[in-house]
């Protein structure tokens, strides 16, 4: 068991039995210079998924967000707390063709999230701040927070369009 | 992320380099400022050629800048925008906002 492991709270620990086999799992702390690694790790397995440049830096920039906004609001930046990310494939049917994509979960032991505060700031005003989550939502094809146990879940979904190909091939449907 | 200041005439280009996120945006912030309330520069552009990512936490140290510049009677501008830098100011509707050119040149010409 390596030192991250040994210092999460129980509630992580069990957030790591799920039942799928995931492409990709990140332990981090909640230290902002963490970032670059996530970004690092992504760049090349959205590529060998197959997604294109423009999808690639979109799942990026909203994994990148989320991270940011956890480290932000949920652990109001206090540096040494833990966040997983978890990176799986996924398809569904659309207009009768099959669409092969990604799913990104990422947990936070921060307080239950206010989904009524969660809400984007009008654009049209011209103020620093707030950007993130206009970011995140434009960058996914799906969003979703939930509360699970005392973890923050939030999912992201991207999926590559079939004209575009990529994603592998696809051996599993979301959960 | 690295940022350096250069006097181009009455104008001050800022090269930056690496990436800016979370981490590091406030020295972003902390340098446009200096140009543009403390030294009262006139013209700043902002040098992106060497940034390969933005995020949220960078374009509104951008957006400070433009505020700033507005209040003092400044010109703010950006140039050597990657794909990825436009498309987070595209997203976040703040593309038009900004004075853009592809290059110091152009940015220096305008």
């Amino acid at each position: 068991m390596n030192a991250i492991a040994m210092k999460q709270p129980q509630a992580m620990k069990n957030s790591s039995k799920l039942s799928r086999a995931f492409l990709l799992k990140l332990e981090l702390r909640s230290h902002p210079t963490l970032l670059c690694v996530v970004r690092g790790a992504l760049e090349p397995l959205m590529e060998m998924l197959g997604f294109s440049p423009e999808q690639n830096r979109a799942i990026i920039r909203a994994v990148d967000e989320a991270v940011s906004n956890i480290m932000r609001h949920s652990y109001h930046g206090r540096p040494n707390m833990p966040i997983e990310v978890y990176c799986n494939r996924v398809q569904r049917r659309a207009n009768g063709e099959t669409e092969q994509g990604v799913e990104i979960l990422l947990f936070d032991c921060g307080p239950a999230v206010d989904t009524t505060k969660i809400q984007a700031r009008p654009l049209d005003e011209i103020r620093p701040g707030g950007f993130g989550l206009h970011i995140i939502r434009g960058s996914m094809d799906s969003v979703q927070y939930k509360r699970a146990g005392r973890l923050n879940r939030l999912r992201l979904v991207k999926y590559a369009r079939p004209s575009e190909g990529g994603c592998g091939s696809a051996e599993e449907k979301p959960s | 992320m690295k940022i350096s200041a250069r006097r181009v005439d009455k104008s001050t280009i800022l090269d930056v380099s690496g990436n800016i996120d979370m981490s590091n945006s406030p020295e972003v912030r902390k340098a446009l400022l200096r140009e543009i309330r403390e030294k009262g520069v006139t013209r700043v552009a902002l040098n992106l050629t060497g940034v390969a990512y933005i995020d949220s936490s960078g374009v509104a140290s951008l957006i400070e800048g433009l505020k700033a510049s507005r209040e003092t009677g400044s010109r703010f501008i950006l140039f050597g925008l990657n794909d990825s830098a436009r498309e987070v100011l595209k997203i976040s509707r703040l593309l038009k906002l900004f004075e853009v050119y592809d290059d110091e040149t152009q940015a220096m010409a305008s």
